[in-house]
């Protein structure tokens, strides 16, 4: 045993083909750092960042028939080159009502339905963080399952629930009541993007709630503190940083939501989303709708970033 | 602590508003009538009527083409970029690029689906690629936002990585690829599953983007579903989301079955 | 300085100043940014020593470790491994393995994967692996458990798995880092006689980097105490112990009473230290490097103390000195005495409890003399 373990000089080392590729690359100047970033940056470049910049772009052209249907920002003429920008899309979004309406009503119903979906998600939340150990995952995929489910599907079921001989209303004339009117209502929007963007809520107040620590409750009770104060002094304060998460993952895809709209909304829900879709599919003004997509970009840039700065805190907790 | 009757009422309520719709959705598809919504009879006619029909199916058929490619790519550019984000602390442009790779995840979609298919256009008529929208168009697209959340969910498994496992790896001789093959990838690998199955859902999920990115003749399956929605509900619609509910309810409960399983073996050894 | 008694010359190679280190660290400074983690370490281990690095957190001990496991290279100083420059190779190109404070046991792999991992990567015959993994399980008593994943086994086998891993390609050199740290104290005591076994059957050459004092006195063959990215001391266990060369290093191990005192006689066989703090004198008998009226610091183990209810002789008039007991924490084998003295200082003395239930013991509130022999204490200058 003694002699079998004595330290030897270790078998020379054959060449693998992994440590001969490495070197290979590690010649020509290309360390393993480059190569894990090369691919997504690019790709992130060209068809993230890149697109964002065209859209500006060609939000400063104007309508034009023909292929492609906007002007030409650049154009030689004579030897020299031009530029031409076009506000003009710029000053009918500000001039025309239709447009400012239709940010004010896209972010206002946002707004609202953002505050309905917390109202019903914080105590589905807190009831799931407080539920024994055994139900809390089979709750949590409970709240998951509808979002893998197709959204669109969704929306199509609130319309078989929600439509004049609907589910609600054929229960409702049981009891002899008239039957409601609730599709095409900004009503009917609400209640679509709380049904879809509930369980985007419910995961990040999960996430900040289920972290709390009992004792923290129990020392409060213990210095004299009701259910309510605790709640209020106590577990609201913590669990901010999940509200501010799960508020800003429903209020800014909101403001863009074009299926919801269109599908549960009447002809007068204004939202900026179905603007834009209109404007590109209808009107085929692309540089209109470039501009509005770039005013778009404009109002959701806090929201982004409130959202960032919650998304940390709720991980580093 | 709140023990009160409030708690589980509210809860109870709101998976009843969760789960009511969908449950209708399933009971009616079953209906002789096509009226969807009064009941006059079990049937399974709708769910023949779907598989006879011709576009449908293809556009079925197309949207799960795309999702395949589409969550293949995705996972690996989002692996590669959660690599990056949690192991190269420091590099030039990393704010630009952890922004670009998260900011997808909330960019509303008619902007991605605008701003892509205004790149697509201006490329054609600068570089001559891609010739015409499809599923090409289609596919990079999806693949540019399912890598967001592909990354999300590789980055979050990373950091909680314990590093000394390739540390040992690679004292006990394995280069820094052969560690990445035979410790990381295996530790991550469920993580990688559960990306790629996302971004499958997400991209056979979308409408929105795929409408301004596609071309004549390649419509997907909930574009489709769109139009038919748009024209009123049809019983084959129904039949349609329950066979998709189906699928997507045996998929997640096999997963967490197989993640319960799973669980001791996270116990870092 | 404390002089050391004369040695007996014998087989500690540390002790020849002709003999070979087997790693030798030159000069060796790690900063991160702007922070030295290591600053200017030099140190020469030799073959088959068990050499522990002492410190607390931030000391800069497992970054030394790092270093000669590869994971991190010097800014500055080179480590040379059995006479080859070591400074700039890969982990896994160095004759160098480790067990990690985590096990690092790979999850997917069962034990004798994990075991036989380093082995294929040396390419080795699958027969002789086999064999290699079959003898390593029998070296840590795991026969049985080859198939078992890590999470399938005690704190205690996944500890036994990682040293197995880290012994199999033949190493000459293991670093271990806090070895024991996850067990509790109980295994933990066993398992340290099992390592020095081992260490002593293989003859490797062991660096073990611990913050557990009495893990690194019972393993080691010599110490280096670490203290802010520097080595304090390099010594024998009773060396660190018993003649401490700075404050930092009395005060870090065990614990000491340190008082304040300067030099009034400054003889080649003996040094008188006036101390205000002890109300006494202190007589040194033997020789000090220092001068008439310097100030300096005199430190004494509680155990080198002595209780007295009578006054006793004292040694040249020194060496004694009166207090009143103010508290006893009783410890079973031994009882710890807080001596509040006539001059408000606190004196910690520790006595062992040789007579079962001792009526006669010193006890609470009494008036008692304070005494140490001559060479008890430890002159410190730094």
């Amino acid at each position: 045993m003694t002699t079998a373990h004595e330290p030897t000089i270790p078998p020379p080392r054959r060449l693998r083909p992994w440590n001969a590729v490495e070197r290979r690359l590690a010649k020509v100047g290309i360390s393993g750092r480059v190569l894990v970033l090369v691919a997504p940056v690019l790709w992130l470049l060209v068809f993230f960042l890149v697109p964002l910049a065209v859209v500006f772009g060609i939000s400063l052209a104007t309508k034009q028939f023909g292929r492609p249907p906007y002007s030409a920002l650049l154009s030689t003429e004579e030897g020299t080159v031009q530029l031409t920008l076009h506000l003009s899309n710029y000053i009918k979004l500000f001039t025309d009502n239709l447009y400012v309406a239709a940010y004010l009503s896209s972010i206002r119903i946002a707004a609202i339905a953002t505050v309905i979906t917390l109202l019903i998600g914080y105590p589905m939340a807190y009831a799931i963080a407080r539920a024994p150990d055994r139900w809390r995952n089979i709750l949590l995929m409970l709240v998951v399952l509808p979002f893998f489910t197709s959204f669109l599907l969704r929306v199509y079921a609130l319309t078989g629930f929600m439509r004049g001989n609907g589910v609600i209303n054929q229960f409702l004339g049981l009891f002899g009541i008239e039957p409601l009117v609730m599709m095409q209502t900004d009503f009917a929007v609400y209640v679509g993007i709380v049904y879809t963007y509930l369980p985007f809520m419910i995961l990040p107040l999960y996430t900040t709630l289920v972290k709390l620590d009992t004792a923290l409750f129990e020392a409060s009770a213990d210095l004299g503190a009701r259910p309510a104060r605790t709640f209020l002094s106590i577990t609201l304060p913590l669990s901010l940083p999940g509200i501010v998460a799960g508020s800003m993952l429903v209020f800014i895809p909101a403001i863009g939501e074009f299926v919801i709209p269109s599908l549960l909304g009447g002809p007068g829900t204004l939202m900026i989303g179905r603007v834009l879709w209109d404007e590109f599919f209808t009107n085929t003004n692309w540089p209109r709708a470039a501009a509005v997509a770039m005013a778009m970009l404009v109002v959701v840039v806090v929201p982004i970033m409130l959202l960032q700065r919650a998304q940390s805190a709720v991980v580093e907790k | 602590m709140r023990r009160g009757w409030f708690l589980p009422i509210a809860a109870s309520l709101g998976f009843a508003f969760l789960y009511a719709p969908i449950v209708s959705l399933v009971i009616f598809s079953f209906n002789e009538s096509k009226l969807v919504t009064v009941w006059s009879g079990f049937s399974t006619k709708w769910y023949g009527e779907l598989f006879s029909d011709p576009q449908l199916l293809g556009a079925a058929w197309l949207s799960l083409q795309i999702a395949a490619i589409s969550a293949s790519i995705a996972l690996v550019l989002g692996t590669l970029a959660a690599v990056a984000l949690v192991r190269f602390r420091r590099f030039k442009g990393r704010t630009l690029f952890s922004g670009m790779v998260s900011a997808p995840l909330v960019m509303p979609d008619v902007i991605t689906g605008l701003a892509l298919l205004l790149l697509f256009v201006a490329m054609e008529s600068t570089l001559g690629w891609p010739q015409g929208r499809g599923m090409l168009t289609i596919v990079i697209a999806h693949a540019t936002f399912c890598t967001a959340y592909v990354c999300v969910v590789v980055q979050s498994r990373l950091s909680d990585f314990d590093r000394s496992l390739e540390e040992a790896a690679m004292d006990l001789g394995a280069s820094p690829l052969r560690t990445f093959f035979d410790i990381t990838l295996p530790i991550i690998a469920p993580a990688l599953v559960s990306g790629w199955l996302l971004g499958f859902t997400l991209s056979l999920d979308d409408l929105v983007i795929a409408s301004f990115v596609s071309g004549p003749g390649s419509s997907t399956l909930p574009m489709v579903i769109f139009s038919k929605v748009k024209l009123g509900v049809s019983p084959d619609v129904n039949a349609l989301a329950t066979i998709i509910i189906a699928i997507v309810a045996l998929g997640v409960l096999i997963a967490t079955i197989l993640q319960l399983r799973a669980r001791p073996k996270k116990a870092r050894g | 300085m404390a002089k050391k008694p004369p040695l007996a010359i014998d087989t500690r190679p540390w002790r020849d100043p002709k003999a070979k280190p087997f790693v030798r660290i030159r000069n060796v400074t790690k900063k991160f940014g702007d922070v030295s983690a290591v600053h200017d370490v030099s140190l020469d281990i030799y073959k088959s020593e068990l050499f522990c690095l002492l410190g607390g957190s931030g000391s800069g001990k497992s970054t030394l470790l790092r270093m000669l496991a590869g994971f991190e290279t010097p800014t500055s100083g080179t480590i040379e491994i059995d006479g080859q420059d070591m400074t700039q190779v890969a982990p896994y190109n160095r004759p160098v393995n480790m067990m990690f404070q985590s096990y690092a046991l790979f999850p997917h792999m069962n034990v004798e994967q994990n075991i036989a991992y380093g082995l294929k990567r040396d390419g080795l015959p699958r027969a002789e692996i086999a064999a290699r993994v079959a003898e390593l399980l029998a070296l840590v008593k795991l026969q049985d458990y080859g198939a078992r994943k890590p999470h399938q086994l005690s704190g205690g086998q996944r500890q036994r798995v990682a040293l197995a891993r880290a012994l199999a390609k033949r190493p000459k050199l293991l670093l271990l880092d806090e070895p024991l740290g996850a067990l509790d104290k109980k295994l933990r005591e066993e398992t340290q006689f099992e390592l020095v076994k081992i260490q002593e059957t293989l003859g490797v050459t062991f660096i073990v980097v611990t913050h557990d004092q009495e893990e690194a006195m019972s393993l080691a063959t010599r110490i280096g105490v670490m203290n802010q990215g520097e080595i304090a001391m390099i010594g024998e266990p009773t060396d660190i112990y018993e003649f401490p060369n700075s404050k930092f290093v009395a005060n870090f191990i065990g614990s000491a009473n340190m008082v304040e005192g300067v030099v009034t006689e400054d003889e080649p066989d003996h040094v008188r230290i006036r101390s205000a703090e002890l109300g006494c004198d202190i007589h040194v008998g033997h020789g000090v490097d220092c001068a008439p009226d310097q100030l300096l610091w005199w430190a004494i183990r509680p155990e080198k103390l002595h209780l007295s209810r009578d006054k006793p002789a004292g040694i040249h008039g020194a060496n004694v000195t009166h207090g009143m007991v103010e508290d006893i924490g009783y410890l079973g084998d031994m009882s710890v005495y807080q001596v509040l003295l006539d001059s408000g200082m606190r004196l910690r003395v520790t006595q062992t409890n040789t007579v079962r239930g001792n009526p006669d013991a010193i006890t609470w509130d009494e008036q008692v003399y304070v005494t140490w022999g001559d060479t008890s204490g430890s002159v410190l200058t730094v």
